[in-house]
């Protein structure tokens, strides 16, 4: 075993510094080992039997996967997952310049028979379709195309829906959320809040359990078992998952117009009553920067101003906005 | 399609001639062990001559044998018996790597307030005694410590931790469940004062186990109730389930040389054959320290419960420490306790070999194995000195 490419700190560190910073997968995957993961769980080496809850469709398509392979000459590659989580693809796409239709798909997996199966429907799926009908899919579509996953597999689904999202980003020049972003939650796992808000509302999860199956965060050493019923519970307590929920397919410039003009009609009016303003500062996906001025600037209610805020854009933009104050 | 089935270490056949012993007792002869009334008490009798045969496998005594329903409870059982005969004594020390008869167990211990000691193991899943020497102090009220790990195989010096402990007073069990039937266990030379076995590692049916207890061991039972096992386990006899551990033991002392002989070398035909025919493979554990029956073997950058998968379309059947086929998100506790990376973790298989196992099945596994193993990598994104696609760099 040959050393690690260079010292790190036992810690948070091979989250910062990211898997390049080791020569290998290998080298990254050890490191991880020692640095990451508390082992107090018992992972027993008993089958659980999920594999009888495959349908055939699911075990057709593992065995039998399309479009398996890399497209040396790929327009657009999205990739997610990591070796230490247990699962990771890379999806590679052609796509014709004029019509922005997506001409290729090809896959690379690492993972499980649903994981596999998965990433065989995205790219039989996203085939033949234009750059902004393929982000309308979601999901629940890839795993409906399979017949249907078992819940504790439905990741596979949500990994396959986020390499779609990557490689269109990354076709787009668009910068990808990254991950060191949002929050973190799971540091097992490494998921964000966002990124557990965000699947909340398209699958319209309400407990823990069900984020775990969709994300698997929670699913490791589970301390951070309470943080997600915290967010769930602010995420519903502003809207009803029961009701018919619609989430705003909203592009960028339409998302910044629509929270400015909730800041301007809705917010500034109230807090200029007390003397307050705010400021949009900056909008990065679900983040909305914002500055505070006059009487509101050190003001020791500005905590509960923000969540106001917050929960105005999420009433009135889209749901998971997570708003942070420009430090 | 015929089965290949090489999982003997989650669960095992019954064997044909356990089953025809038990047979009457699960029609005719249906009398309660506890009647006075001739047609229950020749029942008594047929449960003694079991417990006989059970004692025989491991050199115990007959009175020294307390029937269970499975290797589980027996270990729940003297975990309990040790903290409740002595209350003031709140340590227990195990390792990191035991089933999790014993493991969840413990933690369910340490959630209640006593301290538990985690032993950690080396690379190759072995333990130092020493490390236990180090770890005792006046509160220990028990040492738990595995004979055989269950995924890798491999085998703890419980000799020289019992001689450790001797001089000490401390009490130890072993949870014996994957050693018993496939190595000569004999408690008359080892001090080891309580004892797991199970029924269906050995080819008798699910649902029965046994605990040893040694003579002169202060014992609390754990199921109370009636007076059966001498108070010892209360509950009506499995009548049945205990005739045919008496018989799987008996057929497995007599078979205990196969196993160092027979199988040991199916088992490392089909090692070496696997690692000769896949690159990127290794085996997880002491090799020459391990069961006869087991091999644990990684096969980087895929993913186990893919290759399980695919093995299950040719009916072999075998199990795998990846996090898909753990029930739970993270892989196995034992392999990560060995430090070995998450690369070789999530592609681990293990192989358990019985005494029914033949060479035409172990040929056949080398023959399918690669090809799996070849068109799984060709799936996957990661590769021996990559972190992704040679492409991107």
């Amino acid at each position: 075993m040959t050393a690690q490419a260079k010292t790190v700190i036992p810690g948070d560190c091979c989250r910062q510094a990211g898997p390049k910073s080791f020569k290998t997968v290998r080298e990254y995957s050890i490191h991880q080992l020692s640095c990451l993961r508390p082992i107090d769980l018992t992972a027993s080496l008993c089958n659980n039997g999920l594999m009888w809850e495959y349908t055939d469709k699911v075990k057709e398509t593992f065995l039998k996967p399309k479009n398996v392979g890399e497209i040396p000459d790929a327009d657009a590659v999205g990739e997610v997952g990591s070796i230490v989580c247990g699962d990771a693809l890379k999806l590679y796409l052609k796509v014709d310049e004029k019509s922005g239709q997506i001409t290729d798909a090809k896959f690379q997996t690492f993972g499980c028979a649903s994981a596999i199966a998965s990433s065989s429907a995205l790219t039989e799926m996203v085939k033949g379709k234009t750059l902004d009908e393929a982000l309308q899919l979601t999901n629940q579509d890839i795993a409906d195309y399979l017949g249907g996953l078992p819940d504790q597999k439905m990741h596979c689904s949500v990994m396959g829906r986020e390499a779609l999202e990557a490689a269109i980003a990354d076709y787009r020049g668009e910068p990808i959320t990254r991950k060191e972003e949002g929050r973190l939650v799971c540091k097992c796992f490494d998921i964000t809040e966002e990124k557990i808000r965000k699947v909340a509302i398209e699958n319209r999860l309400t407990t823990v359990d069900e984020i775990t199956n969709f994300t698997k965060a929670g699913g490791g050493c589970g301390e951070c078992k309470g943080d997600i019923e915290a967010i769930l519970r602010d995420l519903w307590s502003l809207k009803q998952p029961e009701k018919p929920l619609v989430v705003k397919k909203l592009t960028n410039l339409q998302k910044i117009a629509l929270i400015q003009d909730v800041i301007e009609t809705e917010i500034r009016p109230g807090l200029q009553t007390d003397n307050g303003d705010v400021e949009l500062i900056d909008v990065e996906g679900s983040r909305v920067v914002i500055a505070l001025r006059g009487m509101c600037t050190g003001c020791m209610m500005a905590d509960v101003t923000v969540k106001a805020i917050q929960a105005k854009l999420r009433e009135l933009v889209t749901a998971d906005i997570i708003v942070e104050v420009q430090s | 399609m015929s089965i290949i089935y090489l999982d003997n270490n989650a669960t095992t056949q019954t064997a044909p001639e356990v089953l025809e012993a038990m047979r009457p007792f699960l029609s005719e002869l249906y009398g309660n062990p506890s009647s006075m009334h001739t047609f229950g008490g020749q029942i008594h009798r047929k449960i003694e001559d079991a417990r006989s045969q059970v004692a025989g496998l491991i050199n115990a005594d007959p009175s020294e044998i307390v029937f269970t329903s499975c290797g589980t409870e027996s270990d729940n059982t003297a975990l309990m018996s040790a903290l409740e005969i002595n209350t003031r004594k709140k340590h227990i020390i195990t390792t990191r790597v035991e089933h999790p008869a014993v493991l969840n167990f413990c933690h369910h211990l340490g959630r209640k307030g006593f301290r538990i000691t985690y032993l950690p193991v080396g690379s190759k899943g072995e333990l130092d005694p020493d490390l236990i020497l180090k770890s005792v102090d006046d509160e220990t009220a028990l040492v738990s410590i595995m004979y055989a790990n269950n995924e890798t195989g491999v085998i703890f010096p419980i000799d020289e931790i019992t001689r450790i402990l001797a001089d000490r007073g401390i009490m130890f069990h072993t949870d014996a469940v994957q050693a018993v039937g496939k190595i000569p266990v004999n408690v008359q030379e080892t001090m080891i004062d309580m004892l797991s076995l199970s029924g269906h590692k050995i080819h008798a049916p699910k649902g029965i186990g046994a605990l040893y207890v040694r003579k002169g061991t202060r014992f609390h039972p754990f199921i109370i109730g009636g007076h059966q096992e001498h108070g010892r386990r209360a509950g009506t006899e499995n009548v049945a389930s205990v005739i045919g551990l008496g018989k799987a033991a008996e057929l497995a002392l007599r078979n205990l040389d196969e196993e160092r002989t027979t199988v040991s070398r199916l088992r490392d035909r089909l090692e070496q054959g696997l690692l000769a025919a896949c690159p990127d493979a290794s085996v997880n554990g002491d090799t020459q320290n391990r069961l006869p029956n087991t091999a644990n073997i990684s096969f980087e950058y895929i993913e186990g419960e893919a290759i399980l998968l695919r093995l299950d379309e040719h009916g072999i059947c075998a199990s795998s420490g990846s996090a898909c086929s753990s029930g739970s998100l993270e892989p196995s506790h034992v392999l990560r306790a060995m430090g070995i990376p998450y690369t070789a973790v999530h592609g681990s298989i293990r192989f358990s070999l019985s005494r029914y196992t033949t060479a035409a099945e172990v040929d056949r596994v080398i023959d399918i194995m690669p090809g799996i193993v070849k068109e799984l990598r060709e799936l996957s994104p990661f590769g021996r000195d990559r972190l992704t696609c040679p492409k991107q760099e």
